[in-house]
Parts: structure tokens; sequence; C-alpha cells
């Protein structure tokens, strides 16, 4: 039971911290909140979904159509939202209203188009397979879930590591200005890197819902605060610590209905968020400040 | 506003009322008299409207049938039909304008429990009978003596459905899931864990989740080391519908015995579970296939009619309308309404699509369960083969 469960958390766990590894990057960089994330989420789910449902695409193809159209909102955020806003010199916690007000928006545009009831994908598109390793059964699509969201993330972490693009990335984070002064492209790398989050969010939305076979308007307000939580325990704009953080909230929350109930299981999550602000206000993995992203 | 000047609305409609007037006395005094009853159902407002509407066809038909039979001698029955658009601010000035204005004998409704323990309270002070057709909400005909609901409440039906696999299945050990921040789920859990006591089973495990929540892996992992015989959710459709799914995924034992809540008649939970869904089984007043000759001739008029298939709402309802109008029969009154309240708490043994029923001391209909049973492949419930 106990392997089981580690499975059930760890595949949560993984959606957790693709979401969470997006939302991080466009703070650590841009350092700002996006909270539109939660809504491009949704979307990613639901153009994955329609993408099989209506033009009748194979699952990885459709995939790669969600992953693709939630970069382009993910850029749409940065023209429509934190663009307009920057060049205004608005304070930054006018792009997280400016962001939550454009995720309310792409949720009624989804009820409008989508309604509001729960729907899934078709059976043909699933992937059936089950793997028994001892009293644990891993489905299929848990271990894919879990393999594409490590190569997500490993990808993004080669990309800020080793090209110059990623240094260049790197340098905005560390400083928008010093940037600008050592000729960085900062609005080429502000695009990029809320097209990478953006994607990622969509990712994250499209193994959400195959995983557990719901797409709903709301999807993207849970998963929002979850992001926030691991935001907070892997150290803002941490993106190794977001990816850590993502999995480790997964086995807390399965950890913590197993051992006092569901009812408790946000008190847990968010109790451990407090108890990392109060103890490594940093969160768990962040060494420095200036070492952001 | 100060009583003794009238709005221009007011003005109208006391004028519009005075223009009348001739023409209802002439009628009460000669061939035809003509009751009139007020039919608040939502029809605009979200999900609310989907079993408004259908109430609202439902009575509509029942009221044609019976005029055109003539049923009640010389009395037409005629609805006035207002849309609250599921605001129980509108439910309650909709309400104040059939007793004051319209001069209703009765009112079928409204759809929304909320909206009733608004309303009601108004019909209850002006002496005029309500039937409601969708409330199930707990005490909701404690608001008084003139509150009847046709609905049947989680309570009268879930002890039959557990009765059941206890005799079918031997089922002993039990473990119950339910949302923990919703009103109804968290009601149909009490009902179902005083039905688990009373019926002396062992409850294994009880887990919960809360609204929104799309993964019950760890839920059911806990409840599958258990090895309970049955699992009773009280969980919304789409809820109902992952945790089957779900179950299958984690290799439940084929033998487990999944009983679910009023909320999980949905042609939604067929939709979401697919094949998983096959075998649950569920309690309800009325089902379209039920074997029962009313029934099946309300079925088919009302297919004829509206070119689908009423739910459970529209029998509760077209139920609700012959009643009302069985008692103005009996009371011989179109504007009486504590006459009509009195013949209509007089009814018992009526035989209605529901089947036979009558009011318990508390006007909530009395009425046989059914107990169904998934059928993954026709995605629809059917009668549950008998012990």
């Amino acid at each position: 039971m106990i392997l089981q469960q580690l499975v059930n958390g760890l595949s949560l766990g993984a959606v957790y911290a693709v979401f969470a590894v997006g939302f991080t990057l466009v703070f650590g960089v841009l350092n700002v909140l996006n909270l539109s994330q939660g809504a491009v989420f949704m979307w990613g789910a639901y153009v994955g979904l329609e993408a099989v449902r209506t033009l009748q695409l194979p699952l990885p193809a459709a995939m790669a159509v969600a992953v693709v159209a939630a970069g382009i909102l993910g850029v749409v955020t940065e023209w429509l939202v934190f663009r307009p806003l920057q060049r205004r010199g608005a304070h930054r916690w006018m792009g997280m209203v400016g962001s939550l007000a454009l995720a309310r928006i792409l949720i009624g545009a989804a009820q409008e188009v989508f309604g509001t009831q729960v729907v899934r994908y078709p059976d043909s598109a699933l992937i059936d397979a089950t793997i028994v390793i001892g009293a644990a059964r891993f489905q299929g699509l848990q271990v894919v879930a879990f393999g594409v969201a490590l190569a997500m993330v490993l990808a993004l972490g080669i990309l800020l590591k080793f090209t110059n693009f990623g240094r260049a990335i790197r340098t905005v984070a560390f400083d928008e200005t010093v940037a600008r002064l050592v000729g960085v492209p900062v609005g080429r790398v502000r695009v990029v890197t809320f097209f990478i989050s953006g994607a990622l969010a969509g990712g994250a939305g499209g193994l959400w819902s195959l995983l557990f076979q719901s797409v709903s308007p709301f999807m993207g307000d849970t998963i929002l605060l979850k992001g926030l939580t691991v935001l907070i325990l892997g150290g803002l704009g941490n993106v190794v610590g977001a990816l850590v953080g993502g999995l480790l909230l997964g086995l807390v929350e399965v950890g913590s209905i197993v051992a006092v109930g569901s009812g408790f299981r946000d008190a847990v999550g968010f109790g451990l968020v407090l108890l990392i602000l109060l103890t490594r206000p940093t969160g768990l993995f962040a060494t420095r400040e200036a070492k952001r992203a | 506003m100060p009583p003794a000047r009238l709005s221009r609305r007011q003005a109208i409609a006391l004028s519009a009322a005075v223009a009348l007037a001739p023409g209802t006395s002439l009628g009460q005094a000669g061939a035809g008299k003509v009751a009139k009853i007020g039919l608040v159902q939502s029809t605009t407002g979200g999900s609310a409207a989907l079993y408004g509407t259908e109430q609202k066809q439902a009575i509509e038909l029942a009221f044609d049938e019976i005029n055109d039979a003539r049923t009640l001698g010389d009395i037409t029955l005629r609805a006035l039909h207002a849309d609250d658009g599921a605001d129980r601010g509108q439910t309650v000035n909709i309400f104040q304008r059939l007793i004051r204005q319209d001069k209703v004998v009765a009112i079928l409704g409204p759809s929304l429990s909320n909206s009733a323990f608004a309303a009601d309270p108004l019909a209850e002070q002006a002496g005029i009978p309500v039937v409601a057709s969708s409330n199930t909400a707990p005490n909701l005909t404690k608001i008084g003596n003139f509150i009847f609901r046709t609905s049947v409440p989680e309570d009268q039906v879930f002890p039959t459905v557990l009765a059941y696999a206890v005799k079918k299945h031997g089922v002993k050990r039990v473990a119950l899931v339910y949302g923990l921040d919703d009103a109804l789920t968290r009601g149909a859990h009490d009902v179902q864990r005083k039905a688990v006591q009373d019926l002396g089973l062992e409850p294994v495990g009880i887990e919960s989740y809360q609204r929104g929540d799309v993964d019950f892996s760890a839920q059911l992992t806990k409840i599958k080391a258990q090895k309970p015989d049955a699992i009773i959710l009280g969980a919304l459709a789409e809820e109902a519908a992952a945790i089957l799914r779900q179950a299958k995924q984690l290799g439940f034992d084929e033998k487990v015995v999944f009983v679910g809540c009023n909320a999980n008649i949905s042609a939604k939970l067929f939709e979401l579970a697919g094949p998983a869904a096959n075998g649950i089984l569920v309690g309800a007043a009325w089902f379209a296939g039920y074997d029962h000759p009313k029934s099946k001739a309300f079925v088919e008029a009302y297919r004829k009619r509206y070119g689908s298939t009423p739910d459970i709402y529209a029998a509760q309802g077209y139920d609700a309308a012959y009643l009302i109008a069985e008692a103005i029969r009996r009371a011989d009154t179109v504007t009486d309404g504590r006459a009509v309240r009195d013949k209509l708490a007089g009814i018992q043994d009526f035989e209605g699509v529901l089947g036979r029923f009558g009011w318990s001391a508390e006007r909530d209909a009395t009425v046989t369960p059914k107990v169904l049973i998934g059928d993954g492949q026709a995605k629809v419930f059917v009668a549950a083969p008998a012990v």
C-alpha cells in the first residue's frame, strides 16, 4: 500500500512540478507573479482535448498542439498585461491584478465555448496499460506523465544552464538594466520566457486532464494555489526547487490523506508553507536572492 | 411608498383587475370556473433551469390532459408560469405577486430548496398550499402545514438500496467516500452513515474529498487495503465517475459493489466513467423505464409532446399536478386555498407515475423506492434484478 501511495503521490506531484516550474520561471526572470497561469493550464487541457476529439489527432500530436497553444497564450499574457504595464511604469502588483483579470476573462471564454460541465477524453485516446510491481499498480499513463514531466523540466534546465539564450535569460533574471547594458535582447527574452512558462502550464494541463480524465473551465483555480505553494516550498524563482517542491507537495498531500484524512490535506500543505516561511523564508532550496532562475 | 398614492404601474394593474373582475364573477356564476395555479419553475439560471423546465413541461402536460378529459367537471385549471431564474429574491417577488395579485389557489414549485425556504413562508401565511416536486432539502416541509412535496429525499430511498446490496451481494464491510464541503454530498453521507448503522454493517473506512478534486487514488488505495465488500458514494456525478474509474485502475476486486446516491443518477456518470459505471447501485423514486401503466403512459405522452424522455423531476412534477387537481376536485373550489390544502392532505393511496403513494405526517411523499443498477453498455440505469 505504501508503494502504491508513493506512485499516487509522485504522479500527482509530477504535474504540480511541471506547472510550478513554469510559474516560478516567470517570477524568477521577471520578478512578477503571473496569476493567469491557472487559466493557461485550463486552456492547454481544452486545446489538447479538442485536438483529439475534433481534429482527431493522435495523442502525442495533440499534446504538442496544446503545449504550443498554451505557450502562445503565455506570450499573449505578456503582450496584453505585463508589457503595457511595465511600459507605464506600473507597480508589479498591478501585473498580478492584471493577470488575474485576464485569467477571469479566459475562464469566462472557456465557459462560453465549452460549457461548464466536466468532460473527458474519448476512450480510444487512452493508454490503458497497467504495470504491476509487487502491490503497486502503475498506470501506463502515470509512467508517461512522470517521464514527460521530468523531460520537460530537464530540457528547461539544460536550456537555462548551457545555452547562450539560457545565459541571456539568467542575466535578465539577475537585473534587467544590467542585461540591457551588456546587450541582451531583453524584449525577446521576456517573450520567450512567457512562451516557455505558458507551454509548461499547457503541458501540465494536458497531463492532468489525461491522468484524471477531467477537464472543466474551473480546473485552473486549484492548481494555481498548488503552484503558489510550490513556489514558496522551492524558493521563489528557483526552477530546481519548483521541481522538487512539486513532487514533495504531491507526496505530502497523499501522505496527509493517508495519515489524517483529506479534510486536512490543504491544511497540511499550507501548514508546510507557513512552516517554511517561518524557518527558511527563501524556500527549501534557495541559496541567494541573486541566483534566481 | 405612502399607501394612499398609487404608482402608475399599480394604477394600470388595478384598472386591469377591475376590467377583468366582472368576467371572473360571471364565470363563477355560470358554466366554467378557472382554478389559477402558480407554476414557479426556473427556466433560466444555470443547472436549475434543466429540471425547472422538465417540471414546467410535465405540469403543463398534466393540466392539458386534465382539462381535456374534464376530470374536474366545470373547473378548468390554468397554470400561471413564472421564471425565478434560480434566484430566491425573485422567487419571493413571484410568490407575492401570485398570492396578492393573481389570487392563485395553489402553487407548484419552486425549483430550488433554497428558494423554497425563502418563499414558502409567504404561502404558508396566506394559506395557499404549495407542492414542490424537486426540493429535497431536509426539513423543508417543517415550514408549515401548507407545504407538501412529491420529491423524495435521500433518506427515504437509500436504506432500501443498501438493504438490497446486503441481501443480493452479502455486503458486510463497507467504506464510505463523500464530498466534505458540499451540502448535498454531506447530506447524502449522513443518510448513508445512518443506514449503515441501522443495518448493522461494519464501516471499515470513511474517506472524504473536497470540491474540485479529481484525484481520488490516495483515498481509494487506503480503502482498498481495508478490503470492503461495498463502497458507498456521497458524491456528485462527476466525482463518482472519477472514483469508479480510478478504482478500476487501482485494481479493486470485481466483487466490490459501489452504491451511489441520488446525484449519481445522471447521464454524466456514464459519459465520464464509461464501462467503470457498470453495476453501480442507486435508488430512485422513479426512472423512465419503470414498469407501471401510468408511468409508461406518461413517458409516452411526454415524448410525443416534447420529443425527449422525461427525467425524475418531470415525473414528480406530473404527479404534483395531478394531486393538486384531485384536491381541487374534492374541495370543489377555485379560491379557497385552505379547503384545497385539507383535501390534499387527505389524499392517501394515490396512484401516480411514481407508483402508489400518500403523504407522511410531515407531508412528504411516501413512495416505494426503486433499486437501479448502472448498465455501462447502454449508458442507462435499469431496474436491478430481484434478490
